[in-house]
């Protein structure tokens, strides 16, 4: 079999007109989602990490009082959202850069979208479903607000 | 100015193993790539380990805080100076390459634009890494 190869700067030749250029909208999302996480991811570091006492501060009751707002539980699950979509496309790149056995290769994205669609469904569960006095906590570690059950 | 042979196929001759006469390899184009890939796999794999800690929260306080007491480690403190510092250089470089593909003098720019994102990450890195070692090496809780 030949293999013809095209004149450089020869224009790609379009299969079937009307589809979805995935590829091209994959391109496109790794910019616009990267500018929005450089202000979240860095607005995320500042607030736990820089301010205050920093990661000494951070426990069970500081995550409660963030979460007690709308504010950064939905900063959080679009923050989770976008990078970990945009992490795993970034990952599927280099999938495709190196993973030259096609069977090895199909098991890597495999893993990937799993490992995606399984940390977003249970972050946003858990930012959305959290209470912070729930029946559940054992009464030794419950916050002093709650109310005693 | 003498014509020399800038071939990529006469680099052979070369006593340097920095092969000569390419306009990518061996410089800062191929290095910022080389830093954004290893960044971006280094953060990927903290992310996934950071969704899990959180959702601990979702069991129990005690749960919560035992995973964040390792977070509290010394050695912990070094490589989350390091995942920071790894994450200042993929948002600076990220920048840089967004504005090589859509600025029109982005790809005039783009080794200019590498030295300021190197200068902004050091800048960035000497901003954090203080207050956060800082934070980490502080007595009590």
């Amino acid at each position: 079999m030949s293999t013809i190869i095209e004149a450089p700067r020869t224009p790609r030749e379009r299969s079937s007109k009307g589809r979805v250029n995935w590829e091209k909208w994959g391109w496109i999302y790794m910019r616009a989602s990267g500018v929005l996480l450089i202000i979240l991811i860095f607005g995320h570091l500042f607030v736990n990490l820089v301010l205050g006492q920093g990661i000494k501060a951070i426990d069970f009751a500081f995550v409660a009082g963030k979460y007690a707002t709308p504010f950064w539980q939905i900063w959080d699950v679009v923050m989770l959202w976008l990078a970990m979509i945009h992490g795993s496309n970034g990952m599927r790149t280099i999938v495709n850069d190196y993973a030259s056995n096609p069977v090895v290769r199909r098991i890597l994205l495999i893993a990937l979208f799993v490992a995606a669609v399984v940390l977003i469904v249970l972050g946003t569960l858990v930012v959305f479903t959290f209470d912070p006095c729930s029946t559940l906590i054992p009464a030794d570690q419950a916050l002093s607000f709650c109310p005693v059950s | 100015m003498a014509i020399e042979e800038a071939s990529t196929l006469t680099t052979a001759r070369s006593s340097s193993k920095r092969p000569a006469g390419t306009l990518y390899r061996g410089n800062t184009g191929m290095w910022s790539w080389v830093l954004h890939r290893i960044t971006g796999v280094a953060i990927y794999f903290f992310l996934l380990v950071h969704v899990l800690d959180t959702a601990m929260i979702r069991v129990s306080p005690g749960a919560y805080d035992a995973v964040m007491s390792t977070y509290k480690n010394p050695i912990m403190g070094l490589g989350e100076t390091a995942l920071v510092i790894a994450i200042m250089f993929h948002a600076f470089n990220g920048l840089r390459i967004i504005l090589i593909d859509f600025w029109s003098k982005g790809a005039k720019y783009q080794r200019l634009m590498f030295w300021i994102v190197i200068a902004l990450w050091v800048i960035g890195t000497a901003g954090f890494a203080p207050i956060h070692l800082a934070n980490v090496f502080s007595e009590g809780h």
